[in-house]
């Protein structure tokens, strides 16, 4: 059986006495993309933020396996131009690495030649192979990658994935991610998890994929993507918080 | 004199990488708040006949801490430092005109009195620093993961909630070891113009605490120097030194630095 690596049970989590996320079991196990899906606010950011640590559940459980290594990449980083900062020392934080290691890091994220710019005169694409290449520095078990194509044009969004995907092959670390593109999450995810302030649904992206009346619904936007989950339990969504895509209809 | 110019060397090099750190994080407001709260600590002493250091650092700590805990919380910091530290200030100054029996030099406090530092002030100027450096160095990739982002620290295992808690612990032995130096008035002066200096100089973070411990040595010589030569307050022509660093600096730093 493969190990999990970061199990959820029946965890909300409340930011100011607002309801961010409720009752989310969900587990991540050794070497599969599970993808994040949902509607703007609907509390991915928050799920990843809750595995991490950076936020306690109100309620439930966050149980990550003993010394798991977790690789981060944020949704945005900004760097205050008061912080001097070269790519080798942001990549040796909060270990200094040899500048043999992080040319090795820097190769696999597929910007071999940045290592001693400055992290502040990167563009947007470098910033983020640079962000990955720190992540998987660590030798990650688990790789979370928080809309990490924000900002990027679509090739340098393929490019991403497509280096993320090697990464997998290579390093077998586990992968979840939050991603709007569509194509990747039915491409590359073991798992998806539709998100909502609850799990709406979760399924494998095939079974999705095959069900021809969810294939009708492919390509027609954000909504599309939203029903594009088979839901596979019965469920009933609280509407006692507020959804998102609601506001088209 | 040679005292004078070892106390103000120990409190440039021990404030410069606190200062460096003051400057990414944008926390000179803090500074400020926590010096100020040292006038009420100097307060406090006189008025229940204790020690002046220990009263100084638990006054500051004090202040470091319902600084730190309020920002936690999301409140506007500016209004509500400009409130605090004003009255912490105030509050300590009325204090000491309330004990009238007590013969005081407040200026001392306020603007320093580098000249008249004796043997035991340098002691406690230097274990002061060197404790301050010490925290400063073990602390210090921590501090900078969780400078640059708090969520790239909770994945590294660090809780950057602690590591601030380190920076207002250094915060408050800096002020205590700087107030002699350059007074209350002008610590958070001496921590943000040598490492604001050092910025246009530097590529990385280490290079920039250096930097910044070599312009607040120059300042404090340069000040002393200044000081002895035009007849002005020590404390205040030392600050003056430092910010004629940071203007050459700034002038001369893009045209050396290549990046």
């Amino acid at each position: 059986m493969t190990k999990t690596l970061i199990s959820l049970k029946d965890m909300s989590i409340r930011v100011d006495g607002r309801t961010i996320l409720e009752h989310v079991n969900a587990s991540v196990s050794e070497g599969e993309i599970v993808t994040i899906v949902g509607p703007n606010g609907s509390g991915k950011s928050t799920l990843l933020r809750a595995m991490i640590g950076a936020v306690s559940p109100a309620q439930g459980t966050v149980k990550r396996a003993t010394g798991l290594r977790i690789g981060y990449v944020p949704q945005k980083l900004a760097l205050d131009a008061a912080l001097p900062m070269t790519v080798q020392r942001f990549l040796g934080l909060p270990k200094r690495i040899p500048a043999r290691d992080a040319v090795k890091a820097l190769d696999i994220a597929g910007v071999p030649d940045l290592r001693e710019r400055q992290m502040t005169k990167l563009s947007g694409g470098q910033f983020q192979r640079v962000l990955l290449a720190r992540a998987l520095l660590e030798s990650p078990q688990l790789l979370l990658l928080d809309e990490a194509t924000q900002g990027l044009d679509q090739p340098g969004a393929a490019a991403f994935y497509e280096r993320i995907e090697q990464v997998r092959r290579d390093l077998g670390c586990a992968i979840v991610m939050v991603s709007h593109d569509l194509h990747v999450v039915m491409a590359a995810s073991d798992r998806v998890l539709c998100l909502n302030g609850h799990i709406c649904c979760e399924g494998s992206p095939n079974t999705v994929a095959d069900a021809p009346e969810y294939r009708a619904l492919f390509g027609s936007g954000t909504k599309g993507t939203m029903a594009l989950y088979q839901h596979r339990h019965s469920h009933s969504h609280h509407h006692d918080h507020h959804h998102a895509q609601d506001k088209t209809h | 004199m040679v005292r004078a110019a070892l106390a103000g060397v120990g409190v440039a090099i021990a404030a410069a990488p606190l200062g460096c750190f003051v400057v990414w994080r944008r926390m000179a407001y803090l500074g400020e708040a926590t010096a100020h709260a040292a006038v009420l600590g100097v307060a406090l002493a006189l008025a229940f006949s204790l020690p002046f250091l220990p009263a100084i650092v638990a006054a500051a700590l004090a202040m470091g801490l319902t600084v730190t805990l309020l920002r936690g919380k999301g409140f506007a910091m500016d209004t509500l430092l400009g409130v605090i530290a004003h009255t912490a200030l105030a509050a300590g100054l009325v204090t000491v005109s309330l004990l009238a029996d007590v013969r005081l030099d407040l200026n001392a406090f306020l603007f320093g009195d580098i000249l008249a530092v004796t043997k035991s002030d340098l002691a406690t100027i230097w274990i002061g620093g060197a404790l301050i450096l010490g925290l400063m160095t073990w602390r210090w990739s921590a501090l900078l993961v969780a400078t640059l982002n708090p969520d790239l620290a909770y994945a590294s295992g660090i809780d950057p909630k602690r590591e601030e808690m380190w920076l207002t612990l250094a915060m408050a032995l800096v002020v205590a070891v700087a107030i002699k130096v350059v007074g209350v008035l002008l610590i958070a002066a001496l921590l943000v113009i040598p490492a604001a200096g050092a910025r246009s100089l530097v590529k990385t973070p280490e290079a920039m605490a250096y930097c910044a411990a070599v312009i607040g040595t120059l300042a404090a010589l340069g000040g002393l120097w200044g000081a002895y030569l035009a007849d002005t307050p020590a404390g205040p022509s030392i600050v003056c030194a430092a910010a004629i660093f940071f203007v050459a600096t700034a002038l001369i730093g893009p045209m050396i630095r290549k990046d």
